[in-house]
C-alpha cells in the first residue's frame, strides 16, 4: 500500500491478531511496548518537546506573557533579547516571544484536530468497507479513489480555496484530505481480520455483525490506524501552517506561525533571524511529532 | 503486460470523471452562487443574466457538469476574470515551469537519496544508518515555505549570490537550463523542493536495496565470494523499479503542491497561478488550475505504474 502524503510504502508489523481484542492481547504487548519506549531516550526527548509545546499553547493566558495583540509603532522589529522581549518584536511591534506561544494554540489544533476527526471518519468508513465486502466496498472505496487522485497539498489548498479563509474551513479541508489514508488503512486491516476464523467462530454462536466489529474488529485495527495517524499530525502542522501562510486558514490578527512567517517575509531585510523565528516553530513542532510518531511505530513492532 | 497496461489506461477513466466532478463541485462550494463568483464585481445585470444563460447556470446540475466536462475536454476551461485571458493557455504556459523546478528537484533528491540510502541499507543497523534515518525523517518535517525563507535570507539577503525571487530578466516564455543568467534563479526553488522527497526517497531506496540484500540470491553471491560493490550493484539493481515508482509518485506531488514554494520565489508556475487566483477570487483560474493540475497527476501516476510494469514484471501480478 502506497501513502498519500508522503508516497512512501507502508508496511505495518502490528501485534497478533487475537480474539477479543485490546483486553485479551493480555498485558504482555502494551507493557513491552511501554518499556520499549520508555528505554528509547531519542523519542522520549522530543516528546517532551512536544509536550512542552502542546502544555505552552494550552495555558498561554495565564503564563504572564506581554499582549500578543498589543502593536507599537515605536518598537517595531525589535532584536532578540530587546528590552522585555524575549524573542523581539514583530512588524507591528507586538511581542514575538508571546506571538509565538498563542501561535501554537491554531497551529496545534489545525495539526491535532483534523487527524482525530479523520481517524475516527475515515477509520469507520474504512472498517465498514472492509467488513461488509462488495458493494459497500466498492462505493467507498472508488470515491476514495477520486480523493486520492489530488495531490494532498493541492487538495488541501482546493478545498479551503474554495471555501475561503478561516480556522473552520481550514479544519474541514484537512480533514478532508486525510480520510483516504486513513480509510485505506483501516479497510485493508478489517479485510486481513475478518479472513480469520475466529470471526467465522463468532457469526456461527450468532453474534451480530455490529458486535464482530465491536469486539473483534476495532481492537485489531485500531494499532495500525493508530500508528499511522500519528505519522499525520506531522504532515497536518506543516499543511496547516501552509495554508495560514498563503492567507487560508488562520486570519490576523489571531497569531498563527504559519500566518506569522508570511507577514514577517517582507521584513527579511531588516531582521532576518525574528523572520525565520516562526518557521522554527513549525519545524520543531513537526519534527517532535515525526519522531514520537516513529518511535511509537518501532516499540510497537513485535518483532524487534 | 498490454493487458495489464490497458486495463491500468481504462482504470483512469472513471478516476478522471470522479476529479472532474470534485473540480465542479468546487464552485459550488464558493460561497455566494456560481455565476456571481463568475463575475467581476462591476457586472450589470444584464451581464449576469447573460452569464446564467451563456454558463447554463439556469440548467439542471447534472446538464451543466455535463456540458462543463465536454467543455473541458475540448480545452475551454473560461475566461481569467483578472487577466481576460483564456484560463487554458495560461496554465498551459505555468505548467511548464513548474515541471521544470519539479523535474530539477527529484533529479537533485534522487542523487542525494540514492548514495545515502544505499550507503544506509549496506550498513544497516549501525549509526550511518541511523543517522540517515534521522536525516531522512528531518527531511519530511522542514517546512519547505520556511527552508526558502531561510535560503534566500542565507543566499541572497546575506551572502547576495543569489537572486532572492523571480524568474530571469528573459522571463517566463525562454527559459533555457543552460543559460547560466536563468539557471542562477531556478537554484534555490529547486534546493528547497527537494528537501522533501530527499526524505521519501531516502527512506524507499534504503528499504528496497535492504530487502534486495536479503534475498537469497544476493547471499548465493556473498558466498561466493563476490566483493561488496559487485553484491551493490546487484541488489540495486533489483530494488531499482521500486525507487523509480517512488520518484515518479514525488515528481507529481511536487507538480500539484508547488503552491508554497512558487509563492515564496514568485516563480511564474501553476502553483503561483493558483495562489493568484485565491487571492483574487478567480473562480474559472482557480477551478482550472486545479483540474489540469489533478488530470496530470492523474496522469503522471499513470505513466509511473506503466514504466513500473516494463521494468518489473512482478507489479503486474498486484
Amino acid at each position: 500500500m502506497t501513502d498519500i502524503t508522503t508516497g512512501n510504502t507502508i508496511t505495518f508489523q502490528g501485534p497478533p491478531a487475537v480474539s477479543g481484542g485490546a483486553e485479551a492481547r493480555s498485558r504482555g504487548y502494551w507493557a513491552g511496548v511501554a518499556r520499549r519506549l520508555r528505554h528509547d531516550r531519542f523519542t522520549l526527548f522530543f516528546l517532551a518537546l512536544a509536550l512542552l509545546i502542546i502544555l505552552g499553547a494550552l495555558i498561554a493566558p495565564w503564563l504572564g506573557l506581554p499582549d500578543p495583540f498589543q502593536t507599537s509603532m515605536a518598537r517595531r522589529l525589535k532584536p532578540i533579547g530587546f528590552k522585555g522581549h524575549l524573542l523581539g518584536t514583530d512588524e507591528l511591534g507586538r511581542d514575538l516571544f508571546s506571538r509565538l506561544v498563542y501561535g501554537g494554540r491554531t497551529s496545534l489544533l489545525l495539526g491535532i484536530v483534523p487527524v482525530v476527526l479523520a481517524t475516527l471518519i475515515g477509520g469507520l468508513l474504512g472498517v465498514v468497507a472492509g467488513f461488509f465486502g462488495r458493494g459497500v466496498n466498492m462505493l467507498i472505496m472508488r470515491v476514495m479513489d477520486v480523493f486520492y487522485a489530488f495531490p494532498s497539498v493541492l487538495l488541501a489548498v482546493a478545498i479551503s480555496g474554495t471555501l475561503g479563509g478561516g480556522i473552520l474551513n481550514g479544519l474541514i479541508a484537512l480533514t478532508l484530505v486525510f480520510i483516504p489514508s486513513l480509510c485505506r488503512i483501516a479497510e485493508s486491516a478489517t479485510v486481513q481480520i475478518r479472513a480469520l476464523d475466529y470471526i467465522e467462530a463468532a457469526r456461527a454462536t450468532g453474534a451480530s455483525n455490529w458486535s464482530i466489529i465491536r469486539t473483534h474488529v476495532i481492537g485489531n485495527v485500531l494499532t495500525p490506524v493508530v500508528v499511522y495517524a500519528s505519522s499525520l499530525i506531522s504532515v497536518a502542522v506543516l499543511l496547516g501552517a501552509g495554508l495560514s501562510f498563503l492567507g487560508l486558514g488562520v486570519e490576523p490578527p489571531t497569531p498563527d506561525w504559519g500566518q506569522m512567517l508570511s507577514s514577517l517575509r517582507q521584513s527579511i531585510y531588516v531582521q532576518p533571524l525574528i523572520c525565520a523565528l516562526p518557521g522554527l516553530a513549525i519545524f520543531l513542532t513537526s519534527l517532535s511529532f515525526n519522531f514520537i510518531s516513529d518511535g511509537l511505530r518501532r516499540a510497537m513492532d513485535v518483532k524487534a | 503486460m498490454i493487458g495489464y497496461i490497458i486495463k491500468r489506461m481504462l482504470y483512469i477513466i472513471p478516476v478522471c470523471l470522479g476529479v472532474t466532478a470534485v473540480c465542479f463541485a468546487l464552485m459550488y462550494l464558493a460561497p455566494g452562487d456560481p455565476a456571481q463568483a463568475l463575475l467581476p464585481p462591476d457586472a450589470t445585470p444584464e451581464d449576469a443574466a447573460y452569464l446564467l444563460r451563456l454558463y447554463g447556470f439556469d440548467q439542471p446540475v447534472w446538464v451543466q457538469y455535463g456540458r462543463w466536462v465536454l467543455r473541458a475536454a475540448s480545452g475551454d476551461l473560461g475566461v481569467s476574470l483578472q487577466s481576460q485571458r483564456p484560463v487554458f493557455r495560461e496554465v498551459m504556459s505555468a505548467l511548464g515551469n513548474t515541471a521544470v523546478l519539479s523535474a530539477g528537484a527529484v533529479l537533485l533528491a534522487f542523487v542525494l537519496a540514492f548514495i545515502l540510502g544505499t550507503v544506509a541499507a549496506y550498513n544497516i543497523g549501525s549509526r550511518i544508518d541511523q543517522a540517515s534515518t534521522t536525516l531522512s525523517i528531518t527531511g519530511v518535517s522542514v517546512p519547505n515555505y520556511w527552508l526558502g525563507i531561510v535560503l534566500v535570507i542565507v543566499f541572497a539577503v546575506e551572502l547576495g549570490w543569489l537572486p532572492a525571487a523571480g524568474m530571469g530578466s528573459a522571463g517566463s516564455d525562454s527559459f533555457s537550463l543552460t543559460d547560466w543568467a536563468q539557471l542562477r534563479y531556478a537554484i534555490l526553488p529547486i534546493i528547497t523542493m527537494s528537501v522533501l522527497p530527499l526524505g521519501i526517497i531516502m527512506r524507499s531506496v534504503r528499504a528496497s536495496v535492504a530487502e534486495a540484500l536479503g534475498q537469497e540470491s544476493i547471499q548465493l553471491l556473498r558466498a561466493k565470494g563476490l566483493p561488496p560493490y559487485a553484491i551493490l550493484t546487484h541488489a540495486v539493481k533489483n530494488a531499482f523499479p521500486q525507487i523509480l515508482a517512488v520518484m515518479g509518485l514525488q515528481f507529481g506531488f511536487l507538480v500539484g503542491g508547488s503552491i508554497l514554494v512558487e509563492t515564496i520565489f514568485n516563480w511564474p508556475g501553476t502553483g503561483f497561478l493558483l495562489g493568484k487566483a485565491i487571492l483574487t477570487r478567480d473562480v474559472p483560474l482557480l477551478q482550472g488550475t486545479i483540474l489540469v493540475l489533478s488530470i496530470s497527476f492523474v496522469i503522471i501516476n499513470l505513466v509511473v505504474d506503466v514504466l513500473q510494469s516494463i521494468f518489473d514484471p512482478r507489479v503486474r501480478r498486484t
